[in-house]
């Protein structure tokens, strides 16, 4: 009973989380074969006959690399607003909620990885692609000012298409305000740690994707500033193999390791052991 | 339908309008150009150096987008790669060991789009801007003197204060890129500049912007800008830095 109890309260501090997906198998967009769920799930969200990386939402991302049953959520009570009264947006937002099963484009907690105690954010892709409005703005930097009050580490993982349009200038000054956050919490001596997936662009890349002391990317993954259909339609050319692919950005000296889904946990836990002794 | 928040957004990019170097040239005296980042270049979309404004000794930063055909091609367009931000961080940095106010002038489209701006890597250049001149030890006064476009605007405008001649933007989205993406239609940036708020009239009133100056004026330009700075200069490095933190915490909420 007392064990009942205890899970399911654990299970509701992860309210939204649809462990197990109804479909028993999916097709995998790239090698378009049938995979069961469950062998997907055993494998990481990675197609087990093909190696593609299946997008994985934020919540999910979390329990993957915290300890079992260590994060609690932080700022989850957020919610955005239609501040400019923006054409659609209100639909949009509903839209975004649904899909992703989330009231934000990324969450926020704390939690232990290895058995250290740790801040954590993911974004979501699910939700409105990821992009950074006063709330995805407002949750980060509060976790960072929490993690410098409490000198703990913060672990990001982003996936972004960008500032979110809808919310105009607001969205794009975001990224000065989380920027800032993230120098303050630097300056105390703190770790931060970045996970880019797929994508991680625009004003995101050009915030604090790239403000890492460490930079860490899941394979393939898409990292650049400016998309690459709006490169090609520039420049009039087409684009070179591999550009913005996390291998090559790591070639360019901006990532410092490409790191498969099945070792990420494992690589977070020996680097915040080296950071917290 | 109104259409006048687009028409400021043709204005501002309009091929006769003053750039970054004319208002160096009304603005600041003894102009000393200083080129590049001491990494890889000099990118001429980004013009820098040290002068007078009155009597105090700055350090200007400046989009430049040129005045003609050859100078907008030297210039690109006013489009900045890496170099140019790296330029700009290396000069204000400069600025802060010789207690100078840093003078930002920003003008451009947006950050240049290209695969050699990707590889020498545009996110980065951006972010390091936005993190160092968060605790920069000087003031910064930032004005945006026509086109502010995005991200590579943002670069150059992590501010004490932000400024916005009359008939200047400042956008998240371009109005013609923001229709495309949500409608399919570049016909309907109209629609989308009024949708953005991006004039400086309305950034003003959303408190995102401090002040809205009278264009063409640059004799009152100049003394407005150099009543800041003596102000500003009076504030100790520590207060300055709290502040600016506050400027940009409050954003959104």
């Amino acid at each position: 009973m007392e064990f009942k109890k205890f899970f399911l309260k654990a299970n509701n501090e992860l309210e939204g989380v649809n462990l197990l997906p109804r479909a028993r198998r999916v097709t995998c967009k790239k090698c378009q074969k049938q995979v069961p769920v469950s062998r997907i799930r055993k494998n990481f969200f990675v197609c087990p006959e093909c190696g593609n990386y299946f997008g994985v939402r934020s919540r999910r991302r979390v329990l993957m690399l915290c300890d079992r049953r260590s994060f609690k959520e932080l700022y989850g009570e957020l919610q955005s607003r239609n501040i400019l009264d923006f054409p659609e947006y209100d639909d949009k937002l509903s839209a975004a909620m649904e899909k992703s099963r989330e009231k934000e484009g990324v969450i926020c907690g704390e939690g232990t990885i290895g058995g250290i105690r740790t801040c954590i954010f993911a974004m979501d892709a699910n939700f409105m692609m990821g992009s950074m409005g006063a709330v995805v703005g407002e949750k980060i930097t509060r976790l960072f000012e929490y993690a410098c009050d409490n000198s703990l580490p913060v672990i990001g993982v982003t996936v972004s298409g960008g500032a979110r349009m809808q919310e105009g200038m607001i969205s794009l000054m975001q990224m000065s305000k989380v920027s800032a956050a993230v120098k303050r919490h630097s300056d105390k001596g703190n770790l931060y740690v970045v996970l880019l997936t797929n994508p991680t662009t625009g004003g995101v890349d050009a915030s604090f994707a790239m403000l890492g002391d460490i930079t860490l990317a899941e394979p393939g993954a898409r990292v650049g500033f400016a998309g690459p259909r709006v490169i090609e339609k520039t420049l009039n050319q087409s684009l070179p193999k591999g550009f913005q692919r996390a291998e090559r950005v790591m070639e360019c000296g901006f990532i410092d390791q490409v790191v498969p889904r099945d070792k990420q946990k494992e690589v977070l836990e020996r680097i915040l052991r080296i950071h917290c002794v | 339908m109104n259409t006048e928040d687009y028409e400021i957004v043709l204005k501002a990019r309009a091929a006769d309008r003053l750039t970054a170097m004319d208002y160096i040239d009304g603005m600041i005296s003894d102009f000393t150009e200083l080129h590049g980042d001491r990494l890889y270049g000099d990118d001429r979309a980004v013009i820098g150096g040290i002068g007078f404004i009155m009597d105090i000794p700055v350090t200007v930063i400046g989009i430049e987008k040129g005045k003609n055909t050859k100078e907008r091609i030297e210039h690109n367009f006013g489009s900045a790669a890496p170099e140019g931000y790296r330029k700009a961080l290396r000069l204000m940095k400069q600025a802060e060991k010789f207690k100078r106010p840093v003078l930002c002038l920003v003008d451009t489209a947006g950050a240049y789009c290209g695969i050699e701006a990707e590889e020498h890597g545009q996110g980065r250049a951006i972010a390091d801007n936005l993190y160092e001149m968060s605790t920069l030890r000087v003031p910064i006064l930032s004005i945006v003197i026509g086109e502010g476009g995005s991200g590579g605007a943002l670069a150059l405008a992590h501010a004490d204060r932000i400024w916005m001649v009359e008939d200047a933007y400042f956008s998240v989205v371009s109005p013609e890129n923001c229709a495309n993406i949500l409608w399919k239609d570049t016909g309907k940036a109209s629609d989308a500049a009024n949708a953005l708020s991006l004039t400086a009239n309305k950034l003003f009133q959303a408190g995102l912007i401090d002040k809205v100056l009278k264009g063409n004026d640059m004799k009152g330009i100049k003394s407005q800008v150099y009543k800041e700075f003596l102000g500003l200069l009076q504030r100790n490095p520590e207060d300055l830095i709290e502040d600016r933190y506050r400027r940009f915490r409050k954003v959104g909420y």
